[in-house]
């Protein structure tokens, strides 16, 4: 086990932890106020559509959550499944990637025409 | 009356029932002492100073790992009932004894020997007793080597390598030793999988430790440590 690694990922799921705890608050302001009138993908989209505003900000909460989400997702396959190791690594990576990647198609998908 | 049940055997066993006498003032100790005098003489367990000292005769006690030489039976055993058995996270000898083997490997492995840097020849070193290392340091050395809060942890018993709460206070001690040489070699040992980064802070190790010291308290100052030297390192290439 690496441990400049061990460290680098620690302190990395603590500063997105903190990223995130901003990012959820902002998110769950925006739902209470978005449903005010009613639910309607038009009125999403009409907020998120070519916002510069809303794609950062939610390119910034897809890849803090995708990082706290992966070194998480090792921690708990190291201690509930006994997962370790090269492999181990090599799977939360591609986690990571693929939560990175679903995440910014979303994003791709309110901000774009 | 107290009824007590001792755990007999080794990892498979069973628990024996015992009728010991309540007395004022007894400890658990006390109980476990007269069923080895009176009831049954092959009973084994651990003891030797009876005055919270030494840190051998710590067992499970009704549930939760205690010093039973100064765990009253009146504080645990209100419904006088007792059940004893040996230290959880540690493989059994026999009885009430566990194998203590590899808690104290754990203390050589996360660095807990003590590196010098002065020879004899030198002088004594000056510690301030109110800088702030001599502080931290002090938070922690009153560790008596029971094993306690190593039974207590959950980190322990979900990875077998994780080195625990008595061996990370013991290292998070020397990190704040001005005196010691081995800082680097410390702090990579005790960084990792098996190192302070898998504490999850459930405070079991601070909860039970007899003598009230804090092993969250010194395993998030090795957190620290271990980032600050991670990160000056990139800085100077």
């Amino acid at each position: 086990m690496n441990p400049r690694r061990e460290v680098v990922l620690w302190v990395a799921q603590r500063l997105t932890a903190v990223v995130l705890a901003l990012c959820v608050i902002v998110h769950l302001v925006t739902i209470i106020y978005a449903v005010r009138g009613g639910l309607t993908a038009a009125e999403i989209l009409a907020r998120t559509r070519g916002n510069v505003a809303w794609a950062t900000f939610y390119v910034i909460f897809v890849v803090a959550a995708a990082v706290h989400g992966a070194i998480g997702l090792r921690t708990v396959a190291a201690e509930w499944l006994g997962f370790r190791g090269e492999m181990a690594e090599f799977a939360m990576t591609i986690v990571g990637i693929a939560l990175t990647l679903l995440g910014l198609r979303a994003v791709v998908a309110v901000f774009g025409a | 009356m107290l009824r007590v049940g001792v755990w007999r055997g080794a990892r498979e066993g069973r628990f024996e029932t015992f009728e010991v006498p309540r007395r004022p003032s007894q400890t658990v100790l006390d109980v476990v002492t007269h069923i080895q005098r009176h009831l049954d003489p092959t009973l084994s367990y651990r003891f030797a100073c009876r005055v919270g000292m030494c840190g051998s005769c710590a067992m499970t006690v009704n549930g939760s790992p205690r010093w039973t030489c100064r765990t009253h039976v009146d504080k645990v055993a209100a419904a006088g009932v007792l059940e004893i058995a040996p230290l959880a996270n540690l493989p059994v000898v026999k009885d009430l004894v566990a194998d203590m083997r590899e808690f104290f490997d754990k203390w050589a492995r996360a660095g807990g020997r003590f590196k010098p840097t002065a020879t004899r020849a030198d002088a004594v070193a000056l510690v301030e007793p109110d800088s702030r290392a001599r502080r931290e340091a002090q938070a922690g050395i009153e560790c008596i080597g029971c094993g306690i809060c190593y039974a207590a942890c959950d980190v322990v018993a979900w990875n077998k390598d994780y080195l625990g709460p008595a061996a990370l206070n013991r290292a998070w001690t020397l990190v704040n030793d001005v005196r010691d040489g081995g800082q680097r070699e410390r702090l990579a040992a005790v960084a990792g999988d098996a190192g302070c980064h898998s504490c999850h802070t459930l405070m079991s190790c601070t909860e039970l430790c007899p003598k009230s010291l804090s092993p969250t308290r010194s395993i998030a100052g090795l957190k620290r440590a271990t980032a600050t030297l991670a990160f000056g390192d990139e800085e100077h290439g």
